[in-house]
């Protein structure tokens, strides 16, 4: 069942584009990752989406109804980037209080503080929290009931790598239960592999969409291989491979996909010559700049 | 709906109680009280005003420079302060609406306007009790009319606030037009029809366009209602000709209407701030 449809979004800011054109689709259960650098346009389309601003032309709909309506509002949870709150409330109050206007008891709020683990600072002062801390009281928020689609912009970014785990583990469940995610990054390496799609945005315009593998493909980037001989063996080696380069103290050269068989083979017949060897992949990084950059 | 509305009033009324607007409000309404209290039951003996309405005559004066400088004060900040903060996306993507969020912090302000406006003027009626026994019954009257009109121009000047708070979308920039706004309403518009009866001299301006100016601006409502309405408060207060002039009906519509149009505009321009 789809929940989210945006169709030919358009958002003009006098002169500049924001979004121009965009189309996309999320199913219930699906995770979808925005990516993009600064003003790329993930922010303009998640305030279009959460009817906080109105598009140009195209239209939105969140399972059937349109954005900022009631049904709308009811439907989504949504996580700012940097997260803010009233410092003079505590984290405690706060969530009780959106507890109560998402129409839930307000007994929850420890419950759900206890699993973002802020347990210990529900009694204090949001003006005391660090941003991490206060990140987590925006994603305790986000949690509340069981969204039919959250909207989360730049959600890990305050976050300590164990805590991007858990987060990451949060999402995997909430997706189990037929909730629609779309989140943005503007690193490919900070969503990993735990999304189900990928959609690139470069200055306003949709580039690229698909999961990581197919994006992968698509970018075609060649992985490199990294050699060490053993000391002495190196003329023999460089003669074996001679594309290659030295690099640091190590003979460094690219292959394609589909030569990987066959430079394991080479690798395997001079197998005793050769101390250690490395092939790497392209990085989530080199993807995303290699997209985005062709693009522009 | 009742349930959202009542969470985010309480939550506005706990951030007035630790932003200390209430303890500053209450400081400043009992301490004025105070101070006029002790300066002005003196002259009240032998003219045979008891002393709670004297002490309504001069509260009346006071309540309309105070009462819309702290309801400006605690309401420059409700909108503008959301924006520069960034919690005003997040409200607004809750299911409550722009009406809603708007009312809720009015009620939960105005609280904290009547409770500031009781402190005040029950001090200065338990000093009149105290002074002059049960004579200072005869003003109770007057004194509920001025807690309860106190109220609605607090509603108004909150309004207002709002208003400007939703304009400017900074709290330096709305906090400029709230004194602004402050000065020109409660001072300089004062000002300027004594200036303008001055020059006219008895004219047409003195009899036909002075009167509905005073109506119009809701302070000059409040003062001329508090002070026609009650001729023990009208007599402390020296003004019984020209208060008496105006009748009571048409300040009493002002101090009513007032808070109305001032959140309807509040209302319409909350609609144009963009998160």
């Amino acid at each position: 069942m789809t929940i989210l449809t945006l169709s030919h979004l358009t958002k003009r800011y006098n002169d500049h584009t924001a979004l121009g054109d965009v189309c996309l689709s999320i199913s219930a259960g699906e995770r979808v990752a925005l990516l993009g650098h600064n003003g790329a346009g993930k922010s303009t389309l998640m305030k279009l989406v959460l009817g906080l601003i109105a598009p140009d032309s195209g239209e939105v709909s969140i399972a059937g109804h349109a954005p900022g309506s009631a049904v709308a509002r009811a439907l989504t949870a949504y996580l700012p980037e940097n997260a803010a709150f009233h410092p003079a409330l505590t984290g405690r109050e706060q969530l009780q209080h959106f507890l109560r206007l998402r129409g839930e008891t307000a007994s929850k709020a420890d419950d759900l503080l206890n699993r973002v683990g802020l347990a210990e600072a529900a009694g204090r002062r949001i003006g005391t929290y660090s941003k991490g801390m206060r990140q987590r009281v925006g994603l305790a928020q986000a949690l509340i009931g069981t969204p039919r689609l959250m909207i989360l912009d730049e959600p890990t970014s305050g976050l300590d790598p164990v805590s991007r785990r858990e987060f990451y583990t949060l999402l995997d469940d909430l997706a189990a239960q037929g909730t629609a995610i779309l989140l943005s990054s503007h690193a490919l390496s900070e969503v990993e592999a735990r999304t189900d799609r990928i959609v690139i945005l470069s200055r306003g315009q949709k580039v690229a969409e698909g999961a990581l593998a197919h994006l992968r493909a698509e970018a075609a980037l060649p992985l490199m291989v990294n050699l060490r001989p053993f000391s002495g063996k190196r003329a023999e080696v460089a003669a074996a491979f001679p594309e290659a380069q030295e690099q640091h103290g190590a003979l460094v050269f690219p292959i394609t996909q589909s030569e990987k068989n066959a430079v394991l083979e080479r690798l395997v017949a001079a197998g005793d010559q050769i101390e250690d060897f490395d092939v790497h992949p392209p990085s989530l990084d080199d993807i995303y700049v290699h997209i985005s950059g062709r693009a522009a | 709906m009742l349930n959202r509305f009542l969470s985010t009033n309480r939550i506005e009324f706990i951030i007035a109680l630790r932003n200390r607007w209430v303890a500053v409000a209450v400081l400043m309404m009992v301490l004025f009280s105070l101070v006029l209290s002790a300066a002005g039951t003196a002259p009240s003996e032998g003219r045979g005003i008891d002393p709670l309405s004297l002490s309504v005559a001069s509260l009346t004066s006071l309540s309309v420079y105070l009462v819309p400088l702290i309801a400006l004060l605690i309401s420059f900040d409700a909108i503008a302060g959301e924006v520069e903060r960034g919690t005003l996306p997040l409200h607004l993507t809750y299911p409550l609406s722009r009406t809603e969020l708007l009312i809720a912090k009015l009620t939960a302000q105005l609280a904290v306007v009547a409770v500031a406006v009781v402190a005040g003027y029950g001090v200065a009626a338990l000093s009149a009790f105290w002074s002059s026994g049960s004579l200072a019954s005869q003003g109770l009257a007057a004194l509920w009319r001025l807690i309860w009109t106190s109220v609605l121009l607090g509603a108004a000047f909150l309004s207002l606030g709002y208003l400007m708070s939703c304009l400017s979308r900074r709290p330096s920039g709305a906090a400029a037009m709230a004194i602004g706004l402050w000065l020109i309403a409660i001072v300089l518009y004062d000002l300027g029809l004594l200036a303008a009866i001055v020059a006219d001299d008895g004219g047409t301006f003195t009899t036909q366009i002075f009167p509905w100016a005073l109506v119009l601006n809701p302070a000059d409502a409040f003062r001329i209602f508090n002070l026609a309405a009650s001729d023990a408060v009208s007599a402390a207060s020296g003004l019984s000709g020209a208060a008496n002039s105006i009748a009571a009906w048409k300040p009493l519509a002002s101090l009513l209407l007032w808070p109305i149009f001032a959140l309807v505009g509040a209302r319409l321009a909350l609609e144009r701030v963009q998160p």
